[in-house]
């Protein structure tokens, strides 16, 4: 237990994940596992995240989950016309969860979670061919969820909770596509906030009709960061009144958009677990990230971003091969939340396919280790991102992308 | 068992670490994705002047020298398989002026200023600071860009060139003497023993810029055939340019596998020439009319009077008339190619004193085909003495010679540039090398623009984005526009696949108030 907080901490210490609409679907390494399923199964108390329903039908009274992930995440951009390239140099991002459920009655059972779902670490190279739109972002948010989960009967049972939210983001970019100092070094400016709260909710349901049946829904709402009196830093400022810029504070809205989730699994042949998840992310939320400086003399920052809703398409299988082992497989379509002429390199995002598999180790009747993997897969992508204007024209970033990701996690699960 | 758990964990990570990078089908950085062509970029020599250099705003600093077209275009040549390196005669800072023996000798580069209480641009003034560049500390060569600004067709093969000696007496060039091999070596004899692959030329601007820049003050030297006696504001025999300008076509293509030689551009492409207006003299009806009457005894009297006897022409007395009126007036100009008539003025039936008979000299009122140059636009109305009220420059007092570019002037200029541009675009038939009207392409920036993503390239003082504060050089974004223009002559010409750069990337003049006052 004590290794285990040690490991949350330094996950905690370092940022969070893969270039991709900022949403992180890595919440449990045996959800994972299996394609990230997890509305309709009941096996650990990873359901806090993934349906707090699922918790009172655990059949261990005291139930502790955490693990974290490794992600590996790069993104390569180039664009032919003009032979511009470039590679991201992103950190490894560690995003990790801890769940614990706790069954205080036979219809009642509570929750924990602390997970963090959203975040976005992308380091291009400083002054690349689109530094005028990022040179690097690092966005987490921490969710910590009390849940309560209730039976209603034999075959449905409700779950929720509240969320409290803890956001931090930080992100640089030059000016402009050619403004600098005398001496030739791009301006550029650094926001920065930390510390962003918000409250926010999870409800959901489950229904089992038969003994291998379960279906499931859940909701995650919207929750809206607002990061007020965050710093801007501006480097590299010409000494002009025509470039007013000096540091100052700046407010700025980033949604996480709500998350709407069916789905179920079916036992058969005894030893086989099927599963399929339904995720649909609101993301039509995220319009413009909008960035408003507090020293009226500097022009704010509009970034227009027309997000569309994305569905996510997730299947998993289980097979308990072993008293000792049990093998879980998953794969799942990933539709990018990104609209035609939006492509933002910092969140450079297109259609992607996830491949997982990953075990359970059973060491003692108490003590599971769980491991997974994902590999994430995305094609190449010509796209242009058209919200960049320079003299009130657009003039549209455009390249060719090619991103990966993988990420092994590793989690350990104790039940009492 | 758990041993074994990490041991398979440990490597999915090793797994991660070589597995993630992500791959293009084609990647733009893989060898032949771009093509040289017929062409050998592995050793890229430029040869030329300030604009070779990357002279920029009335200097050479680093920055402007990193926006070179030859460096922009070395950078796009090393995507197909030309060098990684291009080395240039770098200058010790971002300044731009220039010690010789601790004097400054060249001038700190121009930057915008604006008012710090209105935000209203204020025009270029000079940056200031103190200079780090010693001429007499050598630079290391070799250096792939050998631009030497200043140079002239001719200098190009004048041994001694780069002597520090000389500078004071104008016989050498401080920039050359940076990085001259040695105080009798040629700036074409150290390009061409770096045995170019592939060069580029574009010389000869000089030999008629200086002369326009100079307002016309001095020389036309067409049928001079010996350049040692020329001045330096004076234009360069068509003969002597073709002279030595093929003597430097055949010695950088000795070794190499092709080039590219650019024309001279039209002075009248460059807001140098085209920012201040002919038409610049606000004067009120009384004002005129007071002016007038100053002149009425020229007009009426002395012009007639002197068509009388056959000192000028009926059209060379109309041309002199002097006529205000209430708006905006043409100034009163010296223009030395109008007979002088101060001597005359001073003897009978005139009997003008000095004073007047020498202002009266070779005067006449500017018109709208005169091109006033840049530098004019702080004497214009201004009081040529400033306790005088009535020493106003262009209503009392002419604006000088060297201010005005006249219709005479721009004749001999734009004869002596078509003569280079023959010469340019015939060697380069003769030798199979690309021929790059750059002449061309300025005058489209200057006439309509050309379009970027970003907006209209122009050749707009200031605004424009073409050309930076001293009016006569490129921005990096006009440098950038160059690099394109020879990039895709080179394409055309070798069969290659050199991408272009885009000019919305690079940026055109700097702000900043760090000025001396």
């Amino acid at each position: 237990m004590k290794k285990l907080l040690l490991f949350s901490v330094v996950a905690l210490a370092t940022a969070v994940t893969y270039a991709g609409g900022y949403r992180v679907s890595l919440q449990g390494n045996k959800s994972l596992a299996m394609g990230h399923t997890g509305v309709a199964i009941v096996n650990s108390s990873e359901s806090v995240f993934f349906n707090p329903a699922g918790l009172v039908y655990l059949e261990n009274k005291l139930s502790i989950t955490g693990g974290a992930f490794g992600v590996f995440s790069d993104v390569a951009y180039q664009n032919a016309a003009t032979g511009a390239s470039a590679m991201t140099d992103s950190p490894v991002g560690t995003p990790f969860y801890l769940y614990g459920s706790y069954q205080a009655t036979d219809w009642l059972a509570f929750g924990i979670g602390v997970y963090s779902p959203f975040g976005s670490t992308v380091e291009y190279e400083d002054d690349w061919a689109g530094s005028h739109l990022v040179n690097n972002i690092d966005l987490a948010a921490i969710f910590v969820q009390p849940t309560v989960s209730i039976k209603l009967s034999e075959y449905f049972s409700i779950g929720g909770g509240p969320i409290y939210v803890n956001g931090s983001v930080n992100f640089n970019r030059n000016l402009n596509r050619t403004l600098t100092d005398l001496d030739g070094n791009r301006s550029e400016v650094t926001v920065d906030a930390t510390g962003v709260t918000k409250w926010g909710w999870t409800a959901g349901a489950m229904f089992r009709p038969t003994e291998s049946l379960t279906i499931g829904a859940h909701y995650r709402s919207e929750i809206i960061l607002d990061a007020e009196d965050g710093d801007a830093d501006f480097e590299n400022i010409p000494n002009s009144p025509l470039t007013p810029f000096a540091d100052t504070t700046f407010n700025a809205s980033l949604p996480l958009p709500a998350e709407m989730t069916v789905g179920l699994s079916y036992e058969f042949c005894d030893k086989w677990l099927f599963a399929f998840d339904f995720n649909r992310a609101f993301w039509d939320v995220y319009e413009s990230l909008d960035i408003d400086f507090a020293d009226e003399n500097i022009p704010d920052s509009f970034n227009p971003r027309n997000y569309k809703n994305a569905s996510t398409y997730r299947f998993g299988l289980q097979y308990d091969a072993t008293k000792m082992f049990t093998l879980r497989a998953g794969y799942y379509f990933d539709e990018s939340p990104v609209t035609e002429g939006f492509f933002s390199p910092e969140t450079p995002r297109n259609d992607s396919n996830g491949y997982t598999a990953g075990l359970t180790v059973n060491i003692s009747d108490h003590l599971q280790i769980d491991a997974s993997f994902l590999y994430l897969h995305f094609n190449e992508v010509d796209a242009s991102y058209d919200g960049y204007t320079e003299n009130g024209q657009s003039v549209p970033f455009r390249g060719t992308y090619k991103s990966s990701a993988f990420a092994p996690g590793l989690g350990v699960t104790y039940k009492m | 068992m758990k041993k074994s758990i990490y041991i398979v964990l440990g490597g999915l990570l090793t797994l991660g670490f070589v597995g993630c990078e992500p791959e293009f089908d084609t990647p733009v950085t893989d060898e032949g994705f771009y093509s040289s062509g017929d062409a050998d970029l592995s050793n890229y020599v430029a040869v030329g002047n300030s604009l070779t250099a990357g002279f920029a705003d009335g200097a050479l600093y680093i920055t402007g020298q990193e926006n070179s077209y030859p460096n922009i275009m070395a950078q796009q040549f090393a995507l197909a398989g030309g060098s990684e390196t291009f080395t240039q005669p770098l200058m010790a800072d971002n300044l731009g002026g220039l010690l010789l023996n601790g004097t400054q000798v060249g001038q700190n580069r121009f930057v915008l200023a604006a008012d710090p209480m209105t935000g209203e641009p204020l025009g270029p003034v000079i940056l200031e600071g103190t200079p780090t560049t010693e001429v007499t500390t050598s630079a290391t060569g070799p250096f792939n860009n050998m631009g030497v600004p200043g140079a002239k067709s001719f200098h190009l093969v004048a041994p001694g060139y780069g002597n520090p000696g000389g500078i004071l007496s104008g016989a050498a060039n401080p920039f050359y003497a940076r990085f001259a091999t040695s105080g009798t070596s040629t700036v074409l004899g150290d390009a061409a023993s770096l045995s170019p692959s592939f060069f580029s030329l574009w010389i000869g601007n000089n030999d008629i810029l200086s002369y326009a820049t100079a307002g016309g003050a001095g020389v036309d030297q067409t049928g001079n055939l010996d350049p040692s006696t020329y001045g330096f504001n004076d234009i360069t025999d068509p003969n002597v340019f073709a002279a030595v300008y093929s003597e430097q076509v055949a010695a950088l293509n000795a070794s190499a596998s092709g080039g590219v030689l650019v024309n001279i551009p039209d002075v009248t492409s460059i807001p140098f020439f085209t920012t201040v207006p002919s038409q610049s003299i606000p004067l009120d009806a009384a004002t005129a009319a007071a002016v007038n009457a100053q002149f009425a005894l020229y007009n009426t009297q002395v012009l007639p009077g002197l068509v009388g006897v056959g000192v000028i022409s009926a059209e060379e007395a109309a041309a002199r008339q002097i006529n205000f009126s209430a708006g905006v007036n043409f100034p009163i100009m010296v223009d030395d190619d109008l007979t002088d008539i101060s001597m005359i003025l001073q003897g009978p039936p005139f009997n003008l004193p000095a004073s007047i008979a020498g202002l009266l000299g070779q005067l006449r009122q500017a018109t709208n085909d005169d091109l006033v140059v840049l530098t004019a636009s702080s004497e214009l109305g201004s009081l040529a003495d400033p306790n005088d009220p009535n020493s106003v420059v262009g209503v009392a007092v002419p604006l000088g010679d060297e201010f005005v570019l006249t219709t005479v002037e721009q004749e001999r200029v734009a004869t002596a540039t078509a003569a280079y541009n023959g010469t340019i675009r015939a060697l380069a038939a003769a030798n199979g090398l690309g021929f790059v009207d750059a002449r061309a392409a300025l005058a489209q920036v200057a006439d309509g623009g050309v379009s970027y993503d970003g907006g209209l390239l122009t050749s707009e003082f200031v605004t424009g984005g073409a050309f930076s504060l001293d009016g006569v050089h490129p921005t990096p974004r006009g440098y950038a526009y160059t690099a394109n223009l020879i990039i895709d002559k080179i394409n055309q010409t070798y069969n290659a696949t050199i991408p272009n750069v885009n000019i919305g990337n690079y940026g055109t003049i700097t702000l900043a108030n760090n000025v001396s006052n």
